[in-house]
Protein backbone atom coordinates (compact mmCIF):
# COMPACT_ATOMS: atom_id res chain seq x y z
CA UNK A 1 0.00 0.00 0.00
CA UNK A 2 1.50 3.36 -1.73
CA UNK A 3 1.38 6.12 1.55
CA UNK A 4 -0.74 8.52 -0.56
CA UNK A 5 -3.36 5.24 -0.56
CA UNK A 6 -3.17 4.40 3.08
CA UNK A 7 -3.60 8.30 3.61
CA UNK A 8 -6.52 8.29 1.53
CA UNK A 9 -8.06 5.36 3.52
CA UNK A 10 -7.23 6.70 7.11
CA UNK A 11 -9.16 10.08 5.70
CA UNK A 12 -11.74 8.62 4.33
CA UNK A 13 -11.97 6.00 7.46
CA UNK A 14 -11.71 9.41 9.98
CA UNK A 15 -14.69 11.09 8.04
CA UNK A 16 -17.17 7.93 8.67
CA UNK A 17 -15.86 7.89 12.50
CA UNK A 18 -16.65 11.32 12.66
CA UNK A 19 -20.00 10.93 11.25
CA UNK A 20 -20.47 8.00 13.15
CA UNK A 21 -19.91 9.90 16.28
CA UNK A 22 -22.11 12.84 15.25
CA UNK A 23 -25.19 10.83 14.42
CA UNK A 24 -24.44 8.59 17.65
CA UNK A 25 -25.02 11.80 19.62
CA UNK A 26 -27.72 12.67 18.31
CA UNK A 27 -30.03 10.08 19.11
CA UNK A 28 -28.37 9.76 22.25
CA UNK A 29 -29.37 13.25 22.75
CA UNK A 30 -33.01 12.43 21.11
CA UNK A 31 -33.58 8.41 22.65
CA UNK A 32 -36.63 9.68 24.83
CA UNK A 33 -38.25 10.78 21.68
CA UNK A 34 -37.12 7.85 19.09
CA UNK A 35 -38.81 5.49 21.34
CA UNK A 36 -42.75 4.40 19.65
CA UNK A 37 -44.29 4.79 23.15
CA UNK A 38 -44.41 4.82 26.52
CA UNK A 39 -44.13 1.30 28.88
CA UNK A 40 -46.66 1.15 32.17
CA UNK A 41 -43.73 1.92 33.99
CA UNK A 42 -42.74 4.89 32.71
CA UNK A 43 -46.30 6.18 33.03
CA UNK A 44 -46.15 5.18 36.59
CA UNK A 45 -42.95 6.87 37.20
CA UNK A 46 -45.00 10.44 35.41
CA UNK A 47 -42.33 10.57 32.36
CA UNK A 48 -45.83 10.83 30.00
CA UNK A 49 -47.55 13.66 29.84
CA UNK A 50 -51.20 14.39 30.81
CA UNK A 51 -54.06 14.81 28.02
CA UNK A 52 -51.66 14.87 25.46
CA UNK A 53 -51.50 12.54 22.69
CA UNK A 54 -48.91 9.59 23.53
CA UNK A 55 -48.79 5.86 22.57
CA UNK A 56 -48.44 3.73 25.33
CA UNK A 57 -47.13 -0.17 24.67
CA UNK A 58 -47.03 -3.48 26.58
CA UNK A 59 -49.46 -6.52 26.71
CA UNK A 60 -52.58 -7.08 27.20
CA UNK A 61 -53.23 -8.22 30.63
CA UNK A 62 -54.95 -11.97 30.97
CA UNK A 63 -58.41 -11.81 32.04
CA UNK A 64 -58.39 -7.99 31.87
CA UNK A 65 -60.36 -7.79 28.59
CA UNK A 66 -64.10 -6.03 29.20
CA UNK A 67 -66.41 -5.24 26.31
CA UNK A 68 -69.59 -3.62 26.36
CA UNK A 69 -72.25 -6.29 24.63
CA UNK A 70 -74.50 -2.89 23.71
CA UNK A 71 -71.32 -1.19 21.89
CA UNK A 72 -68.13 -0.94 20.64
CA UNK A 73 -66.50 -0.26 23.98
CA UNK A 74 -63.69 -2.01 25.23
CA UNK A 75 -61.53 -1.75 28.48
CA UNK A 76 -58.56 -3.59 29.10
CA UNK A 77 -55.21 -3.25 30.81
CA UNK A 78 -51.55 -2.91 29.71
CA UNK A 79 -48.75 -4.51 31.53
CA UNK A 80 -45.30 -4.53 31.50
CA UNK A 81 -45.24 -7.26 34.23
CA UNK A 82 -44.07 -4.77 36.58
CA UNK A 83 -46.85 -1.88 36.65
CA UNK A 84 -49.88 -1.75 34.43
CA UNK A 85 -52.41 1.34 33.07
CA UNK A 86 -55.76 0.68 32.36
CA UNK A 87 -57.11 1.84 28.88
CA UNK A 88 -60.59 2.39 27.83
CA UNK A 89 -61.52 2.12 23.64
CA UNK A 90 -64.02 2.46 21.50
CA UNK A 91 -63.82 1.37 18.01
CA UNK A 92 -62.54 -1.81 15.96
CA UNK A 93 -59.61 -3.74 17.65
CA UNK A 94 -57.00 -5.23 15.02
CA UNK A 95 -57.51 -9.10 14.17
CA UNK A 96 -53.82 -10.13 16.38
CA UNK A 97 -55.50 -8.63 19.62
CA UNK A 98 -56.21 -10.40 22.51
CA UNK A 99 -55.15 -11.13 25.66
CA UNK A 100 -51.28 -11.72 26.50
CA UNK A 101 -50.58 -9.98 22.73
CA UNK A 102 -48.40 -6.92 22.82
CA UNK A 103 -50.08 -3.62 21.97
CA UNK A 104 -49.32 -0.22 21.57
CA UNK A 105 -52.27 2.43 22.14
CA UNK A 106 -52.32 6.12 21.07
CA UNK A 107 -54.60 8.09 23.20
CA UNK A 108 -54.58 10.71 26.16
CA UNK A 109 -53.62 9.75 29.51
CA UNK A 110 -56.20 10.96 31.66
CA UNK A 111 -55.68 12.41 35.16
CA UNK A 112 -56.72 9.58 37.09
CA UNK A 113 -54.20 7.21 35.26
CA UNK A 114 -56.20 5.76 33.00
CA UNK A 115 -55.82 6.08 28.92
CA UNK A 116 -58.54 7.07 26.45
CA UNK A 117 -57.67 5.22 23.18
CA UNK A 118 -58.06 6.32 19.82
CA UNK A 119 -56.35 4.00 18.10
CA UNK A 120 -55.17 0.48 19.42
CA UNK A 121 -52.46 -1.21 16.96
CA UNK A 122 -51.19 -5.09 17.79
CA UNK A 123 -47.63 -6.01 18.29
CA UNK A 124 -46.17 -8.98 16.70
CA UNK A 125 -43.52 -10.71 18.54
CA UNK A 126 -40.93 -12.33 17.44
CA UNK A 127 -42.20 -16.12 17.78
CA UNK A 128 -43.62 -17.84 14.85
CA UNK A 129 -45.82 -21.41 15.06
CA UNK A 130 -48.07 -23.33 13.28
CA UNK A 131 -51.28 -23.54 14.97
CA UNK A 132 -50.90 -27.65 16.21
CA UNK A 133 -47.72 -26.63 17.85
CA UNK A 134 -49.38 -23.08 19.41
CA UNK A 135 -52.14 -25.86 20.92
CA UNK A 136 -49.58 -28.41 21.98
CA UNK A 137 -48.07 -25.86 24.21
CA UNK A 138 -51.34 -24.26 25.45
CA UNK A 139 -52.56 -28.30 26.30
CA UNK A 140 -49.02 -28.58 28.42
CA UNK A 141 -50.19 -25.61 30.31
CA UNK A 142 -47.52 -23.31 29.20
CA UNK A 143 -49.16 -19.47 28.37
CA UNK A 144 -50.26 -18.68 31.38
CA UNK A 145 -46.81 -20.05 33.25
CA UNK A 146 -45.09 -18.55 30.97
CA UNK A 147 -46.72 -14.82 32.13
CA UNK A 148 -45.81 -15.66 35.64
CA UNK A 149 -42.64 -16.94 34.70
CA UNK A 150 -41.31 -13.74 32.40
CA UNK A 151 -43.13 -11.83 35.44
CA UNK A 152 -40.53 -12.84 37.82
CA UNK A 153 -37.91 -12.52 35.50
CA UNK A 154 -38.44 -8.71 34.57
CA UNK A 155 -39.09 -7.70 37.90
CA UNK A 156 -35.23 -9.09 38.88
CA UNK A 157 -34.00 -7.68 35.62
CA UNK A 158 -35.39 -3.84 36.77
CA UNK A 159 -34.31 -4.66 40.80
CA UNK A 160 -31.13 -5.39 39.51
CA UNK A 161 -30.65 -1.97 37.15
CA UNK A 162 -30.28 0.97 39.27
CA UNK A 163 -32.28 -0.33 42.28
CA UNK A 164 -35.45 -0.03 40.48
CA UNK A 165 -38.40 -0.80 43.48
CA UNK A 166 -42.05 -1.81 42.19
CA UNK A 167 -45.20 -1.18 44.10
CA UNK A 168 -45.98 -3.82 46.66
CA UNK A 169 -49.71 -3.39 46.47
CA UNK B 1 -0.69 -8.15 -0.12
CA UNK B 2 -2.65 -5.81 -1.84
CA UNK B 3 -1.98 -6.74 -4.85
CA UNK B 4 -5.19 -9.20 -5.02
CA UNK B 5 -7.19 -6.01 -5.04
CA UNK B 6 -5.20 -4.62 -8.53
CA UNK B 7 -5.69 -8.49 -10.23
CA UNK B 8 -9.44 -8.23 -9.30
CA UNK B 9 -10.16 -4.92 -10.10
CA UNK B 10 -8.75 -5.09 -13.43
CA UNK B 11 -11.81 -5.08 -16.04
CA UNK B 12 -10.47 -7.78 -18.32
CA UNK B 13 -9.82 -10.38 -15.54
CA UNK B 14 -13.11 -9.60 -13.82
CA UNK B 15 -15.12 -9.25 -17.59
CA UNK B 16 -13.87 -13.25 -17.91
CA UNK B 17 -13.75 -14.35 -14.72
CA UNK B 18 -17.54 -13.35 -13.99
CA UNK B 19 -18.60 -14.48 -17.96
CA UNK B 20 -17.60 -17.61 -15.88
CA UNK B 21 -19.65 -17.62 -13.07
CA UNK B 22 -22.94 -15.77 -13.38
CA UNK B 23 -24.43 -19.19 -15.43
CA UNK B 24 -24.09 -20.70 -11.95
CA UNK B 25 -25.13 -17.47 -10.24
CA UNK B 26 -28.45 -17.68 -12.69
CA UNK B 27 -29.22 -21.16 -11.97
CA UNK B 28 -28.79 -21.50 -8.27
CA UNK B 29 -30.97 -18.09 -8.06
CA UNK B 30 -33.73 -19.57 -10.65
CA UNK B 31 -34.07 -23.36 -8.28
CA UNK B 32 -33.93 -21.60 -5.11
CA UNK B 33 -36.72 -18.70 -5.87
CA UNK B 34 -38.72 -21.86 -7.16
CA UNK B 35 -38.27 -24.19 -4.50
CA UNK B 36 -38.75 -21.39 -1.90
CA UNK B 37 -41.88 -19.78 -3.30
CA UNK B 38 -43.47 -22.95 -3.77
CA UNK B 39 -42.29 -23.87 -0.40
CA UNK B 40 -43.13 -20.77 1.31
CA UNK B 41 -46.33 -20.29 -0.05
CA UNK B 42 -47.80 -23.42 -0.24
CA UNK B 43 -46.38 -26.25 1.84
CA UNK B 44 -45.39 -24.26 5.05
CA UNK B 45 -48.01 -24.36 7.90
CA UNK B 46 -50.00 -20.95 8.64
CA UNK B 47 -48.96 -19.23 11.63
CA UNK B 48 -50.53 -19.89 14.74
CA UNK B 49 -51.44 -15.82 15.33
CA UNK B 50 -51.38 -14.50 11.96
CA UNK B 51 -52.53 -17.33 9.52
CA UNK B 52 -51.69 -16.85 5.85
CA UNK B 53 -50.26 -13.30 5.99
CA UNK B 54 -47.55 -14.60 7.40
CA UNK B 55 -46.15 -15.79 4.05
CA UNK B 56 -45.11 -12.14 3.27
CA UNK B 57 -42.08 -12.80 5.49
CA UNK B 58 -40.58 -15.20 2.58
CA UNK B 59 -40.29 -11.63 0.57
CA UNK B 60 -40.23 -9.20 3.14
CA UNK B 61 -37.03 -10.49 5.11
CA UNK B 62 -34.92 -11.33 2.03
CA UNK B 63 -35.47 -7.58 0.48
CA UNK B 64 -35.01 -6.16 3.77
CA UNK B 65 -31.77 -8.07 4.41
CA UNK B 66 -30.57 -7.83 0.65
CA UNK B 67 -31.32 -4.16 0.71
CA UNK B 68 -29.18 -3.69 3.73
CA UNK B 69 -26.10 -5.96 2.63
CA UNK B 70 -25.68 -4.26 -0.86
CA UNK B 71 -25.53 -0.83 0.92
CA UNK B 72 -22.71 -1.84 2.74
CA UNK B 73 -21.41 -3.78 -0.46
CA UNK B 74 -21.77 -0.34 -2.31
CA UNK B 75 -20.13 1.38 0.58
CA UNK B 76 -16.93 -1.00 0.55
CA UNK B 77 -17.17 -0.80 -3.27
CA UNK B 78 -17.05 2.58 -2.87
CA UNK B 79 -13.91 2.82 -0.60
CA UNK B 80 -12.12 0.33 -3.00
CA UNK B 81 -12.37 2.71 -5.40
CA UNK B 82 -11.74 6.16 -3.58
CA UNK B 83 -8.52 4.53 -1.61
CA UNK B 84 -7.14 2.42 -4.80
CA UNK B 85 -9.14 3.66 -7.56
CA UNK B 86 -9.86 0.97 -9.33
CA UNK B 87 -12.62 1.44 -12.04
CA UNK B 88 -14.24 -2.18 -11.44
CA UNK B 89 -15.34 -1.35 -8.08
CA UNK B 90 -16.78 1.81 -9.33
CA UNK B 91 -18.85 0.10 -11.90
CA UNK B 92 -20.26 -2.53 -9.58
CA UNK B 93 -21.05 0.02 -7.08
CA UNK B 94 -23.01 2.11 -10.26
CA UNK B 95 -25.01 -0.91 -11.08
CA UNK B 96 -25.87 -2.01 -7.79
CA UNK B 97 -27.33 1.24 -6.45
CA UNK B 98 -31.01 0.60 -8.09
CA UNK B 99 -31.02 -2.90 -7.15
CA UNK B 100 -30.97 -1.92 -3.55
CA UNK B 101 -33.34 0.99 -3.84
CA UNK B 102 -35.91 -1.82 -5.49
CA UNK B 103 -34.96 -4.23 -2.70
CA UNK B 104 -35.74 -1.76 0.00
CA UNK B 105 -39.07 -0.48 -1.77
CA UNK B 106 -39.83 -4.08 -1.41
CA UNK B 107 -39.19 -4.44 2.10
CA UNK B 108 -41.36 -1.42 2.57
CA UNK B 109 -43.99 -2.23 0.59
CA UNK B 110 -44.34 -5.99 1.33
CA UNK B 111 -43.97 -4.64 5.40
CA UNK B 112 -47.13 -2.26 5.02
CA UNK B 113 -49.22 -4.89 3.54
CA UNK B 114 -48.19 -6.93 6.37
CA UNK B 115 -48.90 -4.07 8.83
CA UNK B 116 -52.55 -3.29 7.70
CA UNK B 117 -53.96 -7.02 9.52
CA UNK B 118 -51.54 -7.84 11.47
CA UNK B 119 -50.95 -4.21 13.60
CA UNK B 120 -54.02 -2.32 12.30
CA UNK B 121 -51.57 -0.02 10.35
CA UNK B 122 -49.72 0.13 7.39
CA UNK B 123 -47.48 2.73 8.43
CA UNK B 124 -46.04 3.86 12.05
CA UNK B 125 -43.18 6.52 12.69
CA UNK B 126 -41.03 4.14 14.74
CA UNK B 127 -37.55 3.37 14.53
CA UNK B 128 -36.93 0.38 11.98
CA UNK B 129 -39.81 1.74 9.83
CA UNK B 130 -38.51 5.18 9.43
CA UNK B 131 -34.65 4.11 9.63
CA UNK B 132 -35.62 1.63 7.00
CA UNK B 133 -37.07 5.04 5.01
CA UNK B 134 -33.64 6.65 5.40
CA UNK B 135 -31.99 4.15 3.46
CA UNK B 136 -34.17 4.11 0.45
CA UNK B 137 -33.35 8.08 0.61
CA UNK B 138 -29.87 7.46 0.97
CA UNK B 139 -30.04 4.90 -2.20
CA UNK B 140 -31.95 7.53 -3.93
CA UNK B 141 -29.40 9.77 -3.22
CA UNK B 142 -26.41 7.70 -4.13
CA UNK B 143 -27.91 7.28 -7.25
CA UNK B 144 -28.54 11.16 -7.90
CA UNK B 145 -25.09 12.25 -6.69
CA UNK B 146 -23.75 9.97 -9.46
CA UNK B 147 -25.72 11.83 -11.89
CA UNK B 148 -25.05 15.39 -11.28
CA UNK B 149 -21.99 16.12 -11.93
CA UNK B 150 -20.59 16.70 -15.78
CA UNK B 151 -17.77 14.43 -14.74
CA UNK B 152 -17.81 11.31 -13.84
CA UNK B 153 -15.03 10.57 -11.74
CA UNK B 154 -16.55 13.45 -9.59
CA UNK B 155 -19.84 11.77 -9.66
CA UNK B 156 -18.17 8.57 -8.48
CA UNK B 157 -16.12 9.93 -6.32
CA UNK B 158 -19.22 11.99 -4.40
CA UNK B 159 -21.52 8.88 -4.28
CA UNK B 160 -19.04 7.01 -2.87
CA UNK B 161 -18.49 9.15 0.03
CA UNK B 162 -22.46 9.28 0.37
CA UNK B 163 -22.26 5.47 0.49
CA UNK B 164 -19.46 5.28 3.26
CA UNK B 165 -20.89 7.89 5.16
CA UNK B 166 -24.61 6.89 4.60
CA UNK B 167 -23.37 2.74 6.13
CA UNK B 168 -23.55 4.29 9.55
CA UNK B 169 -27.27 3.64 9.07
CA UNK B 170 -27.33 0.26 8.70
CA UNK B 171 -26.63 -0.55 12.10
CA UNK B 172 -29.07 1.47 13.68
CA UNK B 173 -31.54 -0.38 11.09
CA UNK B 174 -30.29 -3.53 12.65
CA UNK B 175 -30.28 -2.67 16.33
CA UNK B 176 -33.47 -0.36 16.22
CA UNK B 177 -35.91 -2.76 17.65
CA UNK B 178 -33.32 -3.27 20.31
CA UNK B 179 -32.00 0.19 21.40
CA UNK B 180 -35.77 1.76 21.40
CA UNK B 181 -39.28 0.49 21.80
CA UNK B 182 -40.67 -0.09 18.17
CA UNK B 183 -43.84 -1.36 17.01
CA UNK B 184 -41.80 -3.53 14.87
CA UNK B 185 -41.02 -6.78 16.35
CA UNK B 186 -37.27 -7.84 17.29
CA UNK B 187 -35.08 -10.03 15.43
CA UNK B 188 -36.30 -13.84 15.10
CA UNK B 189 -33.29 -14.95 13.64
CA UNK B 190 -30.09 -14.30 15.66
CA UNK B 191 -26.67 -16.21 15.35
CA UNK B 192 -26.73 -16.85 19.42
CA UNK B 193 -29.69 -18.72 19.98
CA UNK B 194 -31.87 -21.34 18.71
CA UNK B 195 -34.63 -19.45 15.83
CA UNK B 196 -38.56 -18.48 17.18
CA UNK B 197 -39.94 -20.11 14.56
CA UNK B 198 -40.15 -24.34 13.80
CA UNK B 199 -37.40 -25.48 10.71
CA UNK B 200 -40.77 -26.13 8.43
CA UNK B 201 -41.22 -22.36 8.64
CA UNK B 202 -37.36 -21.34 8.75
CA UNK B 203 -35.82 -23.73 5.67
CA UNK B 204 -37.83 -22.19 3.07
CA UNK B 205 -36.84 -18.83 4.41
CA UNK B 206 -33.31 -19.79 4.56
CA UNK B 207 -33.70 -21.30 0.52
CA UNK B 208 -35.66 -17.77 -0.78
CA UNK B 209 -32.11 -15.95 0.82
CA UNK B 210 -29.55 -18.30 -0.90
CA UNK B 211 -31.99 -17.35 -3.93
CA UNK B 212 -32.45 -13.75 -3.47
CA UNK B 213 -28.61 -13.08 -2.96
CA UNK B 214 -27.36 -15.61 -5.61
CA UNK B 215 -30.19 -13.65 -7.50
CA UNK B 216 -28.32 -10.46 -7.15
CA UNK B 217 -24.70 -11.53 -7.23
CA UNK B 218 -25.73 -12.74 -10.69
CA UNK B 219 -27.58 -9.47 -11.64
CA UNK B 220 -24.64 -7.03 -10.74
CA UNK B 221 -21.97 -9.78 -12.49
CA UNK B 222 -24.13 -9.50 -15.52
CA UNK B 223 -24.31 -5.33 -15.44
CA UNK B 224 -21.22 -5.06 -14.14
CA UNK B 225 -19.60 -6.46 -17.41
CA UNK B 226 -22.31 -4.78 -19.64
CA UNK B 227 -20.48 -1.39 -17.64
CA UNK B 228 -17.28 -2.30 -18.31
CA UNK B 229 -17.78 -2.40 -22.15
CA UNK B 230 -19.61 0.57 -21.93
CA UNK B 231 -16.98 2.75 -20.42
CA UNK B 232 -13.90 0.77 -21.75
CA UNK B 233 -15.57 0.99 -25.37
CA UNK B 234 -11.85 1.91 -26.57
CA UNK B 235 -9.69 -0.55 -25.35
CA UNK B 236 -8.64 -3.09 -27.91
CA UNK B 237 -9.60 -6.47 -25.98
CA UNK B 238 -13.42 -4.81 -25.61
CA UNK B 239 -13.70 -3.72 -29.48
CA UNK B 240 -12.33 -7.63 -30.48
CA UNK B 241 -14.28 -9.00 -27.76
CA UNK B 242 -17.16 -6.68 -30.00
CA UNK B 243 -16.09 -7.63 -33.12
CA UNK B 244 -16.22 -11.09 -31.84
CA UNK B 245 -20.26 -11.12 -31.30
CA UNK B 246 -20.65 -8.89 -34.29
Amino acid sequence: MTPKRKQRLFALLGIVVLAAIAVGLTLFALRANINLFFSPVQIAQGQAPLERQIRAGGLVKAGSVARDPQSLDVAFTVTDYVEEVEVAYSGILPDLFREGQGVVVVGELQSDGRIRADKVLARHDENYMPPEVAQALEEAGYSPADYQQKAEQVVKELEARAGFQPDEN
Amino acid sequence: MWAFIHKFGSPKWFYAISARLEPWCWALAALALGVGTLWGLAVAPADYQQGESFRIIYVHVPAALLAQSIFVAMALSGLVFMVWKIKVADMAATVMAPFGAMMTFAALFSGAVWGIPTWGTWWEWDARLTSMLILLFLYLGVIALRGAFARRDSGARAASLLALVGVINIPIIKYSVEWWYTLHQSATFTLTSRPAMPASMWLPLLIMLVGFYSFFTALTLARTRSEIVKREGDKRWVRALVDKEL
